[in-house]
């Protein structure tokens, strides 16, 4: 019995606060980041150690202090957010586009396809992360790109997995077969009936996962792993300034912080791209 | 409009409805589903709720129930009151917890329509039908096992203690829904609320299930409120009929009132509507009759009476021949098959120009997956299909993909069977797109507005989505995008099965409507033979994957001459009160299809009774014969 009428779509879709505060957020980072070398031409780099943990909001030269090498946090964050905004949003968008077509191609043709893809998932899986790391990046050496590059490599399984399943639930429902009866092929099938429907949860996971990997970038790099440890990023400031918490808080809070707000930016933004995308306005299906 | 007085007994009433109203939603605007419904069941009596989608009927016994609670409904106002087994009539609208919970399953018990999904899946029927008897009885557990193996006797289910011990997915619909039934009389309550029970059955099982609650209720004087929307199940089980038309109670009257007398135009117009089977005797030719819309509060004729003359005999637009198909299941470990679906086992019939051949059958007749085998959505086993004089065999991958430009498929979900994420336009245009029938993209949309209007909708509709149209709505927008290629052939799978009869009515006259216009062929396939005698011109009665008869409908209908087609006519709930009720006892589940790999089923042959009219032969008379 359909009981609650849902609203009409345009209001829907363009009501919320989520887009704005989202934009605000993610924008704002990264408009930021992109002028860095503007704002700070040093690159953070340079020192003065003369004030060095200077607390911050008291001198207006370094807003946020400084660290224990006498360098901006500030200019440090912004700086950082280079690094750490390319890993984490490259990856992540590299790993889905990898990641959804095997998803598809395995969950909608089945057969040979699907056995060799999510065995070969499956495989990948079974493999401790911090293990091919090392034999990954100590192949190939390190660097930013060589990270994305990993990254990608470690987690497209998660979204063919996520993808197959879902395309497995979608295919035998009803409008699918009714796509085909009217003699839609499969190409069009996929892209134009399937892959609609499975964005939803891939949003999700997306906006999740670029979190994980601002992370995952300081894990490498505090492994020696990753990308040069004299070059700020987020991940690694957090990791520097962990023997100083008790000390000197802003160092390690301030980073914290631009990894918060922008995972706040990108949930929002990917929580407003769910549902923007499923016109019925029932998030969970 | 309130005269509860008419059915008045003398006795008290056992449960008493006053000024019932239901809201859903919260803030400024709440929806109201119920609006001051008030009515009285009798102890040991049958009261059926009528009315289509959106009339409240499920609500009004939800709430009885005081279940609206966990459903997001709230009681706005009025009262239940119940005469409990022990002690004085009390208020179900503000009765504690602890005393709902003991009146639930005990004095009220509920059935619902969807037995599968009313069933928890992980436990056995033995466990399900013992939780309520300890519960509520405080039986032990051998006490209970023992109790739930009689009631599985009571509703007649076969070997009941192998039963006590399976799980739901293992039994048919028809069994699972007893079940259902021996789990709400489990501790013999005073008054069964049963919400379209029977609706998800086939007719047969459909028969047994009606049949079983009728004599249950005779035997332990429970008192039934029946929600249907069926006006022949309402003419077969009820004593009194409530009638809802948009959360409001529009007419109360015993039975047999209700249908010689309906006061209230919707009364009267839902009661047009009914497809009444026998409604065509001595007629040869289908017949398009007007249907009362309800516009507004006011009734409405619309539509015209019209002979269906449309069929061509000259030469078929399809023909089908020895057409096999079937599926695996069952591998063993080493991917050697075991068993196999024998869905469609040598079916040959025709199909000329203009003319409606209705597939009729229950489940696993193999009825759907003949017209998913000439889609080409399954695969055929064997036989040949000629389409317009080629063989499909024969065809080309391009021929074959203009194939499904020339035949269309309306499936029985009209909600499904569009997708959610894209606007009625795009699904309809899709057709046009992919054949590339017009390429230029101002003339699609012309077309597609075109098509809508033609359904009966509006050209602002293709910007919606499906999810903001009316199932009825959405059947039309399935129409539009069959229509959409131009086919010669549309293959109607239950098309019209699951919408309210009034808009079936007006879905049927717009098939025949289309047909005269266009020409079309119509494989129509359903259950319901009251549909198949009003738009068919020929029928075919499959049973287990084989036609066992075959004819014009007049012959078919009027001269049925195999035993399953007289078992599946008498099987049809017919809305007259008049009429003895349930003369034949009608027993037996619906045989499987699936077979052990190499026992193949027999092939019927098949005897001429009259020109153009086959039946196959049955056993016995085989027997007789020889």
């Amino acid at each position: 019995m359909a009981v609650a009428q849902a609203a009409p779509a345009s209001r829907r879709r363009f009501r919320s606060f989520e887009l704005v505060l989202g934009v605000i957020l993610t924008g704002g980072m990264t408009l930021a980041v992109l002028f860095s070398g503007f704002l700070f031409p040093d690159g953070g780099e340079s020192m003065d150690l003369m004030a060095r943990l200077l607390p911050p909001f008291e001198n207006p030269a370094h807003l946020l202090g400084t660290d224990p090498l006498g360098r901006d946090v500030l200019a440090r964050v912004i700086v950082g957010g280079r690094i750490s905004l390319t890993v984490g949003v490259l990856s992540v968008m590299g790993a889905v586009v990898l990641g959804t077509l095997v998803g598809l191609v395995a969950g909608y043709y089945r057969g040979i396809a699907e056995i060799v893809l999510m065995r070969f998932a499956d495989i990948q899986l079974a493999l401790p992360f911090i293990l091919i790391a090392i034999m990954f990046l100590a192949i190939l050496g390190t660097g930013v790109d060589k990270v994305i590059f990993f990254m990608i490599v470690a987690q497209w399984v998660q979204y063919a997995r996520l993808v197959r399943g879902s395309v497995l639930a979608l295919r035998d429902r009803e409008f699918i077969l009714s796509a085909r009866a009217i003699g839609v092929g499969n190409g069009r099938i996929i892209f134009q009936h399937i892959l609609p429907n499975v964005l939803g949860p891939i949003v999700i996971l997306m906006t999740l996962n670029v979190a994980n990997n601002i992370l995952l970038e300081s894990s490498l790099t505090f492994l020696g792993l990753g990308v040069d440890p004299l070059i700020p990023s987020w991940g690694g400031m957090l990791a520097d300034g962990r023997t100083y918490l008790q000390s000197a808080w802003w160092v390690s809070v301030f980073p914290g912080l631009a990894i918060m707000f922008t995972v706040l930016g990108l949930n929002l933004l990917g929580d407003w791209l769910r549902d923007y995308l499923d016109p019925t306005g029932q998030a969970t299906k | 409009m309130d005269n509860p007085s008419s059915s008045q007994r003398h006795d008290a009433p056992l449960l008493s409805v006053r000024s019932l109203s239901v809201e859903f939603g919260s803030g400024s605007s709440p929806f109201r589903a119920v609006k001051d419904v008030s009515f009285d069941v009798q102890p040991g009596r049958t009261l059926a709720i009528v009315g289509e989608s959106g009339s409240g009927k499920s609500v009004t016994s939800l709430a009885i129930m005081r279940l609206t609670d966990y459903t997001g409904g709230r009681i706005a106002g009025g009262e239940i009151l119940f005469r409990p087994s022990t002690g004085p009539a009390i208020d179900l609208v503000d009765a504690s917890d602890a005393k709902l919970r003991e009146i639930r399953g005990k004095d009220i018990a509920m059935i619902f329509q969807e037995p599968m999904t009313s069933l928890n899946p992980v436990f056995t029927v033995g466990n399900q039908i013992s939780e309520a008897l300890s519960l509520h009885e405080g039986l032990n557990a051998r006490d209970a096992r023992l109790r739930a193996r009689e009631l599985l006797q009571k509703v007649r289910l076969p070997d009941a203690d192998k039963l006590l011990d399976r799980y739901p997915h293992q039994l048919s619909g028809g069994m699972r829904q007893r079940v259902m039934i021996a789990m709400a009389l489990a501790c013999g309550p005073k008054l069964l609320i049963a919400d379209e029970p029977t609706t998800a059955l086939d007719v047969t099982i459909q028969a047994q299930i009606l049949n079983i609650i009728r004599d249950l209720q005779a035997e332990m004087g429970t008192a039934v409120i029946f929600i249907t929307h069926d006006m022949g199940v309402v003419a077969e089980m009820a004593d009194d009929v409530v009638v809802m038309w948009k959360g409001e109670k529009v007419e109360q009257a015993p039975v047999r009132e209700i249908f010689a007398a309906p006061k209230h135009p919707y009364t009267r117009a839902l009661l047009s509507a009914v497809p009444r089977l026998g409604s065509l005797t001595g007629q040869p030719l289908p017949k398009r009759t007007p249907v009362t819309v309800m516009d507004g509060g006011v009734p409405k004729q619309t539509g015209t009476t019209h002979i269906q003359d449309t069929a061509d005999y000259a030469k078929p637009i399809l023909e089908v021949e020895k057409l096999t198909t079937r599926f695996d299941v069952g591998k063993t470990f080493f991917g050697r098959v075991t068993h196999r679906v024998h869905a469609v086992e040598e079916v040959s019939f025709d199909i000329y120009p203009g003319e409606t051949l209705a597939l009729v059958g229950e489940s696993g007749s193999g009825k759907s997956t003949i017209g998913r085998t000439l889609q080409q959505l399954v695969e055929p086993t064997g036989g040949t299909v000629r389409f317009d004089g080629r063989d499909m065999n024969a065809m080309t991958p391009a021929e074959r993909r203009r194939l499904r430009q020339q035949i269309q498929y309306i499936f029985q979900d009209p909600f499904a069977s569009l997708d959610p994420r894209h606007t009625v336009g795009f699904s309809i245009a899709e057709p046009i797109v992919v054949h590339g029938l017009i390429k230029d993209r101002k003339a699609i949309e012309r077309r597609v507005h075109e098509l809508l209007e033609q359904v009966g909708l509006q050209p602002q509709h293709a910007k919606r989505y499906p999810h903001e149209f009316s199932g009825g709505q959405r059947q039309r927008i399935c129409i539009a995008r069959a229509l959409a290629s131009d086919p010669k052939l549309v293959i109607a799978d239950e098309s019209v099965s699951a919408l309210d009869v009034s808009i079936q009515a007006q879905i049927v006259n717009l098939l025949m409507e289309l047909q005269e216009r266009r020409r079309l062929s119509y494989l129509f396939i359903t259950h319901d033979m009251a549909v198949v005698e009003k738009i068919s011109h020929r029928v075919a009665v499959l049973y287990l994957g084989q036609i066992v008869e075959i004819g014009t409908r007049q012959a078919v209908f009027e001269n049925p001459q195999h035993s399953y087609t007289r078992k599946l006519l008498s099987a049809v709930p017919i809305a007259d009160p008049q009429r003895e009720r349930a003369k034949t006892r009608i027993e037996g589940e619906i045989p499987s299809p699936v077979r052990p790999v190499g026992q193949e089923p027999a092939i019927h042959r098949m005897r001429e009774v009259e020109p153009g009219h086959w039946v196959a032969i049955e056993s016995d008379q085989l027997r007789g014969a020889a």
